[in-house]
């Protein structure tokens, strides 16, 4: 209780308070955006560093990667082939980064079409009770056999290494994975209020998988996509490693280590550099879907 | 209102509607039982009436609602929109019933979807009927119907997360009334709000019903709002309709005994007033078993060995009154 001021007008000349907290910086969105998600930021990076070196493959091969030279096999590394040769004289590095093309087209090929197709299943096995039990059936029944065991069954089938025919053997064995993920989601977004006021409106079945269901499931399965992405370049190149995908006319991080395999132990050169690539992207792209999954759920964030 | 169109087909009836929800049990998840959540209400709502349906937790008043709004498949009994049937009515065929009604939910959080903008929202049903197929007319319609249950036209491109319960609560009215419905459901619309923002979505539910002649189902668990806006009132207990009657007889002259010993529960304003309560023993039976005979009696002060024996029908026990019970004129001590 100290003596108060009688004349308020005192207060008026009273310099303005000095700042105590310091004032953030601000950052730029894009810098504020890595700082909290640097393992998608990491992962985008690598993965454009892979896309860009498929897309001009010409450009960065100094050599035709088909191109046969008997006088130059199993050389070491050297300033004209920088990872060396393989058994038939072809350039390693100009078939490593070929090789990015079909991963590249095999991950995305796969992951787009098993998301799709997988979803349309789960929306159906979500929405209709009856055909839930049959569907959901089958797929546990495609899940009980491991990827790679159907994909080969499949390639086998088809008799033919095409890249189509590799991305079709791969997604179907992915495809049940995405169906479970997406009927979890749809049962869990269909007993919200706002779909029993959409049906309350008249809004079609269609409509209520349009504007309320698909919106709010396609979150994870965005990022079930990189997963599957990643899992579909692996599984591409163990099948062309074990000579059930592509030919070696089409070069493949899988068929140019399966070509080395036989001399591994003398010229590990061969395997490594694929192996290094293969491995590198499938980081990347996991990466991005761990970074996707904590921007877009952050509660599952810190847990792993 | 009520008087003048009351010997009319009433708009919306319900015939001893039922409703049992299965209850899977074993390896096989096979129905070992039901529970009984509606067994046997029948009521009829005139043209611009409000009947309100008012009861404890679990008494199958929101379950009622959602059988009247089609949300839920009858068991059992009949339910008509002006004279036609609407019960076993595929959802294709029962379109041009669904303009005609509409239903508020509790909660205003859960019931607009949260990646809709105001406008998406509350032009739902126009889209979904194809009222109005211009965009332009739409919009000017989304705009009106805000402006009905007041709120500023230009929050149309706002998302819902930006307001709060009570104006969530208004949004969820405008696209109820966007159909122009004649009657509309209120399930505890009102009670996940805070007691001042109450009153004003009360308010604003009375006044659309007087501007637009709206019919209304009034659930409730508040007979304070109960007895402010309804007509007419149903209570009910376990599944069944206990007593029906204007406001004024019910509020002034219960004849239930449940009902006699929830008016009892209400608080009265004045803290030196004295009332006798009626206090009940046990809690509410479980709906899978319920008692034999009347439903109350395990709980009832008055009960003989009548009433676990014969069930009471509602019944007409003065004009405007109807009753199921046996003794409803007995006083309870």
């Amino acid at each position: 209780m100290t003596d108060f001021p009688d004349d308020p007008h005192k207060f008026a000349a009273a310099k303005p308070m000095p700042a105590i907290l310091a004032v953030p910086p601000q950052r730029s969105a894009l810098l504020r955006s890595i700082r909290r998600h640097p393992t998608m930021w990491l992962g985008g990076i690598l993965l454009g560093a892979v896309v860009l070196m498929a897309v001009f493959a010409p450009l960065i091969a100094n050599q035709d990667p088909a191109a046969l030279n008997p006088a130059q096999r199993v050389r070491p590394p050297s300033a004209e082939a920088l990872f060396g040769t393989d058994m038939l004289g072809r350039d390693i590095f100009s078939r490593c980064v070929y090789g990015a093309r079909v991963s590249l087209i095999v991950g995305l090929g796969v992951a787009l079409l098993a998301s799709a197709v997988g979803m349309v299943i789960g929306l159906v096995a979500g929405f209709t009770r009856w055909a839930d039990g049959i569907i959901m059936r089958v797929m546990d029944g495609m899940m009980s056999i491991p990827a790679i065991l159907l994909a080969i069954a499949l390639m086998t089938l088809m008799r033919g290494g095409s890249i189509f025919n590799v991305i079709l053997a791969i997604t179907l064995a992915e495809i049940p994975r995405v169906a479970r993920l997406t009927r979890s989601a749809v049962l869990s977004v269909r007993e919200l209020a706002y779909v029993e006021a959409a049906v309350a409106c008249g809004t079609s079945r269609l409509g209520i998988i349009r504007q309320h269901i698909l919106p709010n499931t396609l979150a994870p399965i965005t990022v079930q996509a990189t997963y599957i992405c990643a899992s579909a370049m692996i599984t591409e190149a163990i099948l062309s490693f074990i000579g059930a995908g592509l030919p070696t006319s089409i070069p493949s991080w899988g068929n140019i280590m399966a070509e080395g395999r036989a001399l591994w132990q003398v010229k590990p050169n061969i395997v490594f550099f694929p192996a290094i690539f293969l491995s590198l992207t499938v980081l990347a792209v996991n990466l991005l879907g761990d970074g996707l999954r904590d921007a877009v759920d952050p509660r599952l964030a810190k847990r792993v | 209102m009520r008087d003048m169109t009351q010997d009319t087909t009433p708009l919306v009836e319900a015939r001893d509607l039922r409703k049992y929800f299965p209850i899977s049990g074993g390896v096989l998840g096979r129905t070992v039982n039901h529970v009984k959540a509606v067994d046997g209400v029948s009521f009829a709502v005139q043209r611009g009436e409000t009947l309100s349906l008012v009861g404890e937790s679990g008494c199958g008043k929101s379950t009622v609602g959602r059988c009247v709004a089609r949300l839920l498949d009858l068991t059992s009994g009949e339910l008509l929109l002006e004279g036609e049937r609407i019960d076993g009515l595929p959802e294709s065929r029962l379109k041009p019933f669904r303009r005609r009604l509409n239903i508020v939910f509790q909660d205003p959080f859960s019931s607009l979807n949260p990646r809709m903008n105001v406008e998406a929202l509350v032009s739902e049903p126009l889209r979904s009927h194809g009222i109005l197929t211009n965009r332009a007319a739409r919009k000017a319609r989304v705009a009106g119907l805000l402006e009905t249950v007041g709120l500023a036209p230009d929050t149309m491109d706002r998302m819902p997360h930006q307001f709060s319960g009570g104006q969530r609560q208004r949004i969820c009215i405008a696209r109820a009334l966007a159909s122009e419905p004649e009657f509309i459901i209120c399930d505890e619309a009102v009670s996940a709000l805070d007691v001042s923002v109450q009153a004003q979505i009360i308010n604003l539910l009375m006044r659309l019903q007087r501007d637009l002649g709206l019919a209304m189902l009034f659930i409730s668990h508040d007979l304070a709002v109960v007895e402010h806006l309804s007509d007419r009132v149903a209570v009910m207990y376990l599944g069944r309709i206990m007593e029906l009657a204007d406001r004024d007889t019910l509020f002034s002259r219960p004849c239930h005994p449940y009902t006699k010993a929830l008016l009892s529960a209400v608080p009265l304003p004045d803290p030196t007033a004295r009332r006798d309560r009626v206090i009940l023993k046990g809690d509410v039976p479980s709906p899978i078993d319920p008692p034999s005979g009347c439903p109350f009696r395990t709980r009832c002060p008055i009960a003989t060995d009548r009433c676990a024996q014969d069930r009471p029908e509602l019944v007409e026990n003065a004009p405007g009154q109807h009753v199921a019970c046996h003794y409803p004129d007995a006083a309870i001590a």
